[in-house]
């Protein structure tokens, strides 16, 4: 299998780490070389966050040149611009359709991104989006918002759900799992 | 048989631990190395591990355990070998009993660093051997070697680590037998003319130190962490740690000389290699450790314009250095977004407890020497409220020898109470002792926030979680001899500015506790709700200068230049700080 490099960005205190930490289980458990690498942030929340995960049948570099993410999957609006440079010539975009205000903006220190949907829209013709916030919300807790980015993930890449669910299994707390497992079912079927 | 699980090299460092029988593990947190010891922690039925105060305690405490015949691991941030070097330099003579394998977490690119070291070369001035890891499987395998290695040889032995080492899951077969390894405690033998290294023994020890050396390079000649990877003769490599990957990615087609046992260096070994290929190139991360060495041995090495020798490493660097040297390649296109996206610098937390105080300093117009940890982001707008931040503790030398200078103005130092216990406390002594009248302000939230919030002798409770006394810094102060020592709660705006005010302005040396929880740690971050009044709103722009990340800008007044403010409900933690700045009465408790 060729090796397939996928980068998750967004705003931390959004579940990114976690969403990554399952999808790189999820490429060992289909015994995939695996190597998922990411930037912690400080403690404080709400700095841009990025993960990087490589899986194949022999992988080296934990580090994806940029220009080469054959998935982009992002849980902000701005942040999928931000990180535009990553992408492939021929990459694929998820995004999920929340815009998190930088304290730049929102304390005035720096003008807001004028016609967001736009720029979007001329950079990645084929984006796709997904609601995940308000998904989460249906389900009635908004903490899900990253297992249901997980479930639309899951359709891009070459893994089977129960290989998913399996992964799932072994990082989220059982008392949890139910609700989670749901959001991903929802976010997998948002996309199909 | 194997068993195969993802790991960050962090964690396989605490895996090979327990399976090599470590018997003492002792740290101060830093990234990119904290997870280490939270993983030891784990392990905490057969390995005695804590939270050492800074990292030379901890590197004392390891050597002790090692003395007495222990295996003991300690592991820092880079900038904390620093400050652990000067028992380092002389048990490198001494030598060790039981195993010492010492782990460094570089930070090339300085992702949450204050600088870029390469500490190899600290291995190499301490006469250590050094393994340098490329992905987490063999920071398993050499943590275990390490202490093996230690053993054989009585010397030291480092791990170094860097951040994409460190965070870098991979996947590692710890085989279907891991369990902690029951390696017993070596006796322990009185032995000063090897334990006090007075003149008369040091110099005997240094002679031995050199002979290790020696032993520990023909060790390396053969050791299964060198190897050569035989390809295309044309071009050899000679690369260490994770740029290992970056090479096997670019110039998958060529010889590879892969260190792992990179100090002391095999010379026969590298010899053998460069006489095979028909050139050789150096690719490593940070100062040009391994190249200096082979110019040094006589070799001739492939020049190059690429820059390679500071910040981080990678593949696209890698890429242009092949497009430069072969011309084969060329960078994949990258299309970039706009310039000029609204930036996401880190803030402090909605409701932190340093923001009063940074609001107050900068009111009362103070030169603020500063410190290491989450508060350094007082230094950035709008609170603006920092001078100086140097390294752990220096804020009170500093503000000490700004006085000193003749420094003009109100001086406070600020840190915190992780920052004060690490080496904040010699730094108070000494500005008593000789006479100054520095204000020393301890923002004590009882966790080592920055790191991702450790315990510490502050917070009641250690590594594994079991109960410790607490330390009150007032009585500290007090006991060294501080007359003025005051606690306030650090959202109480006006008892801190009389406070803060009177402090500076005496004659006096004083130290000021400023407290309240972090807001992460103590789960306080939804322990109540503000809002704006727009009624009452006068868009005067004062609780915006708080910084605090759920006040944000609501509707522009008639003039359109100002802003009335709002409050993020989801993101107010309910500190209660801004309506005290608010001069209109505008923001009021809800929750
Ligand atoms: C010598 C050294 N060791 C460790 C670190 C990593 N480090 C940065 S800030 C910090 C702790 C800060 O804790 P505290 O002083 O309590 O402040 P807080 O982050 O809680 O505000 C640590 C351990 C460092 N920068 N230098
Ligand atoms: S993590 Fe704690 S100390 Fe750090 S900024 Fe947030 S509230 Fe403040
Ligand atoms: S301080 Fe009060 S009046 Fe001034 S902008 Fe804030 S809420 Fe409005
Ligand atoms: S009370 Fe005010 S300063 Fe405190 S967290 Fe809420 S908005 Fe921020």
């Amino acid at each position: 299998m060729k090796t397939m490099n996928v980068s998750l960005v967004g705003v931390g205190g959004q579940g990114i780490l976690l969403t990554s930490d399952i999808l790189a289980k999820t490429a060992t458990l289909a015994g995939c070389d695996v190597k998922k690498s990411e930037i912690h942030g400080m403690a404080q929340r709400g700095g841009s966050v990025i993960s990087q995960v490589r899986f194949g049948d022999k992988v080296y570099s934990p580090i994806i040149p940029d220009g080469t993410s054959d998935l982009l999957v992002s849980f902000d609006r701005l942040e999928t611009l931000r990180w535009r440079h990553l992408l492939a010539p021929n990459g694929k975009v998820l995004m999920n359709d929340t815009y998190i205000t930088p304290i730049t903006v929102s304390s005035g220190q720096q003008p807001e991104v004028e016609d967001l949907s736009g720029k979007l829209a001329a950079e990645y013709p084929d984006l796709l989006k997904i609601d995940a916030m308000q998904l989460a919300e249906s389900l009635g807790n908004t903490r899900t918002m990253n297992m249901v980015i997980a479930g639309a993930l899951s359709s891009l890449t070459p893994f089977g759900t129960e290989l998913w669910q399996e992964a799932m299994r072994q990082r989220i707390p059982a008392k949890l799992i139910d609700l989670n497992l749901k959001a991903f079912d929802l976010g997998r079927q948002a996309v199909l | 048989m194997s068993h195969k699980v993802l790991l960050s090299a962090n964690e396989a460092v605490a895996w090979a631990a327990c399976k090599a029988g470590c018997h003492v593990a002792s740290a101060y947190p830093g990234t990119p190395s904290t997870e280490i010891l939270e993983n030891i922690a784990k392990f905490k039925d057969t390995i005695n591990c804590e939270w050492a105060v800074n990292e030379k305690v901890a590197m004392e405490v390891a050597v002790g355990a090692s003395i007495a015949g222990a295996r003991a691991l300690t592991a820092m941030k880079h900038v904390g070998l620093n400050v652990a070097m000067d028992p380092l330099m002389t048990y490198t003579y001494v030598g060790t009993n039981g195993g010492l394998v010492i782990v460094s977490a570089d930070d090339p690119g300085m992702h949450s660093s204050q600088n870029e070291q390469d500490n190899r070369n600290i291995a190499k001035f301490a006469r250590a051997p050094l393994f340098e890891p490329a992905d987490s499987q063999e920071a398993f395998d050499m943590v275990q070697a390490a202490f093996e290695v230690s053993e054989q040889f009585h010397a030291p032995c480092f791990i170094r680590l860097t951040t994409r080492t460190s965070h870098t899951s991979t996947v590692v077969d710890v085989g279907d037998d891991f369990g902690p390894g029951n390696t017993p405690v070596k006796p322990y033998v009185k032995d000063i003319s090897r334990t006090i290294p007075v003149p008369m023994f040091a110099r005997g020890q240094r002679l031995k130190a050199q002979e290790r050396t020696a032993a520990l390079r023909t060790f390396a000649e053969t050791s299964p962490f060198n190897r050569i990877e035989p390809g295309d003769r044309r071009l050899g490599i000679v690369t260490s740690g994770v740029c290992y990957q970056y090479v096997k990615e670019v110039f998958p087609e060529f010889s590879v000389l892969k260190l792992g046992l990179s100090n002391p260096l095999p010379f026969e070994l590298i010899r053998k290699f460069a006489e095979s290929v028909d050139k050789l190139l150096v690719v490593e991360e940070l100062d040009p450790f391994l190249e200096e060495q082979l110019l040094a041995m006589g070799l001739e090495l492939v020049r190059h314009e690429t820059e390679l020798n500071m910040l981080e490493m990678n593949p696209t660097r890698l890429i242009a250095l092949r497009k430069e040297l072969l011309g084969d390649v060329e960078l994949p296109a990258v299309k970039r977004a706009d310039a000029g996206l609204p930036t996401r610098p880190p803030v402090l937390c909605a409701g932190c407890s340093h923001r009063g105080v940074f609001y107050t300093l900068a009111k009362l117009g103070a030169t603020v020497t500063g410190d290491i940890g989450c508060y350094t982001l007082g230094a950035f707008p709008p609170l603006n409220a920092m001078d100086t931040t140097i390294c752990m503790g220096a804020s009170i030398g500093n503000a000490f020898g700004m006085e000193k200078a003749g420094h003009k103005g109100r001086i406070a130092a600020v840190l915190g109470d992780s920052t004060f216990f690490h080496s904040g406390m010699t730094g108070i002594l000494n500005v008593l002792y000789n006479g100054g009248k520095v204000t020393t302000v301890v923002l004590d939230n009882r966790i080592t926030g920055m790191t991702g919030h450790q315990d510490n002798p502050g917070s009641g409770k250690t590594l594994t979680g079991d109960p410790a006394p607490v330390t009150d810094i007032a009585e500290v102060a007090r006991g060294m001899g501080y007359k003025r020592v005051e606690k306030v709660s650090a959202y109480d705006l006006p008892k801190l500015e009389a406070v803060l005010k009177e402090a500076m302005d005496s004659d006096e040396p004083a130290v000021v506790i400023a407290g309240g929880p972090c807001r992460i740690a103590a789960k306080l971050t939804r322990a109540g709700t503000y809002a704006v009044d727009t009624e009452k709103c006068k868009a005067c722009g004062a609780c915006f200068k708080l910084g605090c990340p759920a006040i944000v800008r609501g509707e522009a007044v008639a003039d359109g230049k100002r802003f009335k403010s709002s409050i993020d409900p989801n993101q107010c933690a309910g500190c209660g700080l801004c309506p005290q700045v608010c001069k209109f009465d505008a923001i009021k408790k809800i929750r």
